[in-house]
């Protein structure tokens, strides 16, 4: 955020401090006039609808009879009873938390190594650098039908050479299973396999956003400082850990913080690649079924709601307890 | 050197080239399967699913005619669909701009009542999940007769890009001297005049690298569109054709995959250039030191 300068208002003769007191109005006239056109679109467009929707959420609304809504209307708590207790409503919170840590962790973690293993120059770098980029311009509804059509039991690429290279008895449903049995040294366990696809997608998609973060911090880093760990002779894991680690903190923090929000939020994704089945459904996906299915206005934002209060209450307990304290706040 | 280090450096540079090969197979692949199969007759994948080759003189294009050819001549019109998505995007673009140039002007140079609580108002926007602004903006769209307008859509991908547009603006003007603006202004120019004819063109790769970006949002987008235009075949954007024609069963995943080109391609060809455009606009600020 900008730092306000100082206000500069030293003692000065009447006649000119009125004369700076009038240009200061001018400039705070011009600030508000040029930003006027943004305040305005963001107000209508977002600001508004917010308010509307907890006023909605507590009106027992549907399709059918929302003429008849307004400000003044029967305000209830039904809504809110309805959808904490409807079925599936803390599953699918739960799931929504999972694949959003899931997503958020991954992306970061593969952006990591993508941008420690792309820092250096090499033939082809250019090419590289833009080709690792491309899950994330491209448009989701393409992205995610290529790997509905990759990963597809009847004709998929991945089940097909799954059977025939790596000896799968039978084709994996990857996207409309719910649990997948995995039996490793004599355990066997349950595997959330649908979900972990599209935590997998998510982490696809999203970590070229991570990697371009921590690419422009890794070159930030002064040479001299690997220069010296090196002659010292560190070790490169060492150089990670106590040099470029320490410096890239902060990104890590604000990145964890960014996708962990988009992540949250993210409707478009696993509406495409599942449409909600087999154990993914995530609140977003869970309001948008609300609202075109049983055409319940009231219900669906309560809930969007509670997804919002939700984000809210997870942001701050990671805020307050769990972030890595950003470097030269102590000091 | 020590050992410790010799060894990992040694078996850092084989991972680091395995890493390499690995992202750009995992970032490539997708893009190319999905070229490949839209170029593939239907019978031939379903026989060999597991190919990953095919020569030109097996490719069809009948896949693109279908996808290309309009409604009336029995295909899935989306020539039309491409025209709809390039205006949405060229005019939420240009809007956006024209709301966020003087918007990021103001927030780093302007001094103004509220400046440091505008930040509040933006963070609103990521804070408050899309799914939870489509349901008001659905109804309130109903009623103004907006809905299933191209110009309801434009109206919200303004709203959702100008404040990220707005900060990465900002960014770039705090790195140009005030110097110049106080210069401009001894020489008699206004304020916009200063911002139009000083200002702008310093900002140039910011102002482009901002366009596209707000364009590829705009492009890509697909819960907005598909909340607001479903019901009118004409007005489908792209992305939302592309998804309903997922759901048609007598729609071939070839024909999918060459809708999912039609809509890939441009975003490609727009980000390919932009990252040419990019680097050449900061080489040029280096050169001038």
């Amino acid at each position: 955020m900008v730092a306000t300068e100082p206000r500069q208002a030293p003692p000065e003769p009447p006649a000119r401090a009125r004369r700076v007191l009038t240009r200061r109005q001018r400039e705070n006239r011009a600030g508000l006039a040029y930003l006027s056109p943004t305040l305005i679109v963001v107000v209508v467009v977002v600001v508004l609808p917010v308010l509307w929707t907890v006023m909605l959420a507590f009106q027992r609304i549907r399709l059918i009879n929302l003429r008849r809504a307004g400000v003044f209307g029967d305000y209830t708590l039904a809504n809110l009873e309805l959808v904490l207790t409807s079925p599936g409503f803390w599953s699918s919170l739960w799931t929504t938390i999972v694949y959003t840590v899931g997503a958020t962790l991954g992306s970061i973690v593969i952006g990591l190594i993508a941008a420690l293993a792309l820092r250096g120059r090499f033939f082809g770098r250019t090419f590289v650098r833009a080709s690792v980029l491309l899950p994330y311009v491209a448009p989701v509804v393409a992205v995610t039908f290529v790997w509905e059509i990759l990963l597809s039991p009847q004709f998929g690429l991945a089940n097909n050479w799954g059977t025939r290279f790596l000896g799968w008895d039978q084709p994996i449903a990857f996207l409309s299973q719910r649990q997948y049995e995995v039996s490793l040294l004599g355990w066997h366990f349950d595997v959330p396999l649908a979900l972990l696809t599209v935590i997998v997608f998510e982490a696809w998609r999203y970590f070229p956003f991570a990697f371009l973060f921590l690419l422009a911090r890794l070159q930030a880093v002064p040479a001299e400082l690997e220069e010296a760990a090196r002659v010292d002779g560190a070790a490169p894991t060492q150089i990670f850990r106590h040099i470029l680690l320490p410096q890239l903190g902060p990104v890590i923090a604000l990145l964890t913080v960014l996708r962990f929000i988009m992540t949250f939020n993210k409707f478009d994704d696993v509406y495409l690649l599942t449409g909600g089945g087999a154990g993914t459904e995530v609140v977003s996906v869970r309001v948008y079924n609300f609202l075109t299915a049983r055409f319940d206005i009231g219900a669906a934002s309560a809930q969007a709601l509670i997804l919002a209060l939700g984000l809210v209450v997870l942001l701050v307990v990671y805020l307050r307890y769990l972030a890595p304290r950003v470097e030269g706040e102590e000091r | 050197m020590t050992d410790r280090a010799a060894v990992e450096t040694r078996v850092l540079r084989v991972l680091r080239w395995v890493v390499i090969i690995g992202l750009v197979l995992v970032t490539l692949f997708p893009f190319y399967y999905m070229a490949l199969l839209s170029l593939r007759p239907i019978e031939e994948v379903l026989q060999n699913p597991g190919r990953i080759w095919a020569g030109p003189a097996e490719w069809t294009v009948s896949t693109y005619r279908e996808v290309l050819s309009s409604v009336d001549d029995g295909g899935q019109g989306f020539m039309r669909l491409l025209l709809n998505s390039a205006i949405v995007s060229v005019a939420a673009t240009m809007v956006t701009l024209l709301a966020s140039i003087p918007g990021a002007y103001a927030v780093s140079r302007l001094r103004f009542t509220g400046r440091r609580q505008v930040h509040f108002l933006f963070l609103a926007v990521y804070l408050f999940p899309s799914i939870l602004l489509a349901i008001p903006l659905f109804v309130l769209f109903t009623r103004l007769g907006l809905r299933g307008s191209l110009l309801g859509l434009t109206i919200v991908y303004v709203a959702q890009t100008v404040p990220v547009s707005i900060y990465m603006l900002r960014n770039y003007l705090t790195t140009i001297p005030e110097s110049l603006e106080e210069a401009a202004a001894v020489d008699g120019y206004t304020r916009l005049q200063t911002l139009r004819k000083v200002v702008l063109p310093l900002a140039a790769p910011a102002v482009m690298a901002n366009a596209l970006y707000v364009f590829m949002i705009a492009w890509n987008e697909f819960l907005f569109a598909l909340l607001f235009l479903v019901e009118d075949r004409a007005d489908w954007t792209v992305s939302l054709g592309l998804a309903q024609l997922s759901g048609g069963i007598e729609v071939s995943k070839t024909v999918l995959m060459a809708g999912s080109v039609v809509l890939t391609v441009p975003i490609v060809i727009i980000f390919f250039a932009a990252e040419r455009l990019l680097t050449e606009g900061l080489t040029a600020g280096a050169d001038k030191g």
